[in-house]
Order: C-alpha cells, then structure tokens, then sequence
C-alpha cells in the first residue's frame, strides 16, 4: 500500500492517490496511443463520451447528433492518441478539441484551418510529475470556474456553447478572463519557455 | 518567428477560435498568426482549457445503448492519423493553414488589380459568414477605402503598413471595428501582404448585389 497523504483544498478531501488516478486519463490515452489498449479505451469512452454529448445537447445541438458527434470523437481519440502530449495538454482539454473540430464538421460544413504544427513532437515518455501538474492546474481552474459570480459563469458557459458571438464576446467587458487563465499559468509558462 | 510580434489577437477572438464559433474567414487569420505567434498560441491554450472545463461541467447524458461496442467495431490497430505538418517542415511566406487556401506560397497567388495598384486573391469560404482576401500593396500606396462592415482583420504577411492606429509589420494583426476610419498606407521599402477577414456586409442579401460583391471582390 502507498502512503495516503491527505490535504484539505477548497473543502475537497484530495489524497495523493486521487491525484495521480486523476492523471491516469491522460496515461490512458498514451496507453491507447502506445499499445491499442481497448480496455484503456473504453474506460475513456466511459468517462468522456456521455459528458461531450451532455455539453453539446446544452448548447442545442439535438440528440442523436450530439451522440454521433460523441462517438466521431472517440474514434479520432482512438485514431490520434499516439499524437497526445500529455505535458502540453490535460487530457480533457485535448479531447475538448477533438469534440469541437467534429462539431464544426458536422453542424457548419465549414473547413476549419489549423495552426502549423510547433517543431516538436510528444514526448515519449512524459515526466509523470508534469502530467500530474497539468491535471492538477485543470482541477483548479474547474474549480476557480464554479467560485464565479453566477452571471459571469453563465457568460463563459454560453460563450463556449455556441450562443455567443465574437463581438458579443468582445462587448461583455467584465469577464475576468484573467483570473480563469491564471490558474493554468505553471503549465503555460513552460509552453512558453520551450517555445522560446 | 525571429521578429518580436506586437499587435496580437484579442481574447475575444481566441476565446471564440476555441470555442469554434467564428466565421470560417476569421478562423483562416487567427491560424495563421498562431502559426507565427507563440504567444497567442499559448492563450489559445488557455482558452481551450476553459472550453474543457466548461465540457466538463456539463453533466453527462448516457450515450445509446451499444454505443461502446459500435465504436469499439470502428476501431482498428493500424488506423492512425498523421500528424500534421510541423512548422520546421513548411517552407516560404505562407504558413501552412494560408498555404492550403491558396493552394502553395506566393508564387501560387492569382492576383487581380483592384485599382490603385493594388492587387487582391479573395480565397474561398464555405459558410459565407465573412470573407477573407490576401492583399498586395506596392510600397508607398494607400489601400483604397473598401468600407468594411463590422469587424475587420488585417495581418501582415510580409513588409508594413502603418494607419491611424500605429505601424503593423510582419506577424502583427490589427483588429478593427466600422467605427475605425482608417486608410492603410504600406510602408517605404518591401512590398505589403496581407491576409484580411471582414464580416460580410448583412444588406446584401439577394443575389444581385452578391455577384455584385464577387465582382468587385469586397
């Protein structure tokens, strides 16, 4: 048995072990990436899937499309989980991307130019400490999402589902933007200092 | 990007790039400067990260039954995707997401005059939200006052251009409103490209004027 570390957060009872399960969605994906491991798969599947069909029937997108656009998802999950860098990105935000880019194809037809590449490729074998950083600054920012003032939560909310447009994004000039990001600063900062 | 970037895009147009909710034009910009701006790059990071969060907290609908066993019938070992270009592997002016809508670099561009020694290629949108067009502007000329509507996008592809608001030069963005009255004059020197996205204007509706517009290309 590992030693049990517990430290109180915001209320929450985190152990050290719930920390690092917490990282393991993005060692699933590598291990899916690395070995095809379909156990690993549909523990993700189980996980993700029902919460991406949840987030697009929220922003109006009918059922069985949010279904078919969950299930795309997965299979691109599938299809670029050795792509993955699991110190770049939590596992959430990257699958996050992958839902969005399905749904653009899907709802507007619309072809979705991306950004080149950087120059590197993922990291083989990322520092476990980095991978559990990175989900840890996620939790945060999660959590620093809910401490929002109600309406300026549901201004963020509605942004990402669909129900704003840029401009109006532009016109809401009281979203601390600010705060939200800065909870995922330690990950971006060494982005950054990589990119440099 | 060797040169350091000074006009960026705004968070409202990352957080929509995240959110996948601008026009298709508009997204054309805001890949391209990420491509030569690490900064916006890395805010782009940021914003999807709320957009995860957001997924996230959003509660969970069960998926169809069977649904795990039909994708699971999808998957096969040897499917992967390749992965994109990186940006050590393109070469020229363009980078890459401008490349795949001219159809190369430079070289490929089909430019039209537009008068006043100004040449244009409009480039192909499917959504029709907002247009998007590379500029090129001999060095020393105004760009002709083409009254855009809503918002409009300008990044620097090569030399500069200076207006009423400062000087842009290579990788710079300006991001202007219809209230900004302004006549873009490209710098002495190197030639300017640029890549610009305006929202279509809304009166024009019917097809007339659109052929119009496809003429005249604004």
């Amino acid at each position: 048995m590992r030693p049990i570390v517990m430290s109180e957060k915001k209320g929450q009872l985190v152990t050290k072990q719930d920390e690092q399960a917490k990282a393991l969605w993005a060692n699933r994906i590598q291990a899916v990436g690395t070995t095809r491991d379909k156990a690993a798969f549909a523990e993700l599947f189980a996980h993700f899937a029902p919460r991406i069909k949840s987030f697009l029937m929220r922003g109006g997108t009918a059922p069985d499309i949010a279904e078919e656009c969950a299930q795309d998802t997965m299979v691109t999950v599938w299809r670029k989980s050795h792509l993955f860098d699991a110190s770049k990105a939590s596992a959430s935000t990257w699958i996050f991307t992958i839902a969005r880019n399905r749904h653009i194809d899907m709802i507007r037809r619309a072809k979705r130019p991306e950004p080149s590449d950087l120059p590197w490729g993922p990291e083989q074998d990322p520092d476990q400490a980095d991978v559990i950083g990175l989900q840890q600054e996620t939790d945060q920012l999660g959590r620093a999402m809910a401490e929002l003032p109600e309406k300026q939560r549901v201004l963020i909310e509605k942004a990402y589902l669909g129900e704003l447009t840029h401009s109006q994004i532009a016109e809401q000039t009281g979203l601390p933007l600010g705060t939200i990001k800065s909870r995922i600063r330690l990950a971006l900062d060494r982005l950054r200092h990589e990119m440099s | 990007m060797t040169r350091k970037i000074k006009h960026h895009l705004t968070d409202a147009l990352l957080m929509g790039y995240a959110a996948g909710t601008l026009p298709e034009a508009f997204n054309l910009v805001v890949a391209t400067h990420i491509s030569m701006c690490d900064d916006c790059r890395a805010a782009l990071a940021e914003f999807e990260a709320v957009g995860a969060s957001v997924m996230m907290d959003s509660g969970a609908v069960a998926m169809d039954d069977g649904a795990l066993a039909a994708v699971l019938d999808r998957l096969d070992d040897d499917d992967v995707e390749a992965a994109p270009p990186a940006r050590t592997q393109q070469s020229g002016l363009f980078p890459m997401p401008l490349q795949n809508y001219v159809g190369g670099d430079l070289p490929a561009v089909r430019w039209r005059k537009i008068g006043g020694g100004v040449s244009q290629m409009v480039l192909p949108c499917d959504d029709g939200a907002a247009t998007v067009r590379l500029l090129h502007i001999p060095a020393g000329t105004a760009v002709p006052d083409h009254g855009h509507h809503g918002t409009e996008l300008t990044l620097v592809l090569q030399g500069a251009f200076c207006d009423e608001v400062d000087r842009f030069g290579a990788g710079d963005v300006e991001v202007a409103n219809e209230d900004l009255d302004h006549m873009p004059v490209a710098e002495l020197g190197e030639d300017c490209i640029c890549l610009a996205a305006s929202e279509a204007p809304l009166r024009f509706k019917g097809w007339l004027p659109r052929i119009a517009q496809r003429i005249v290309g604004i």
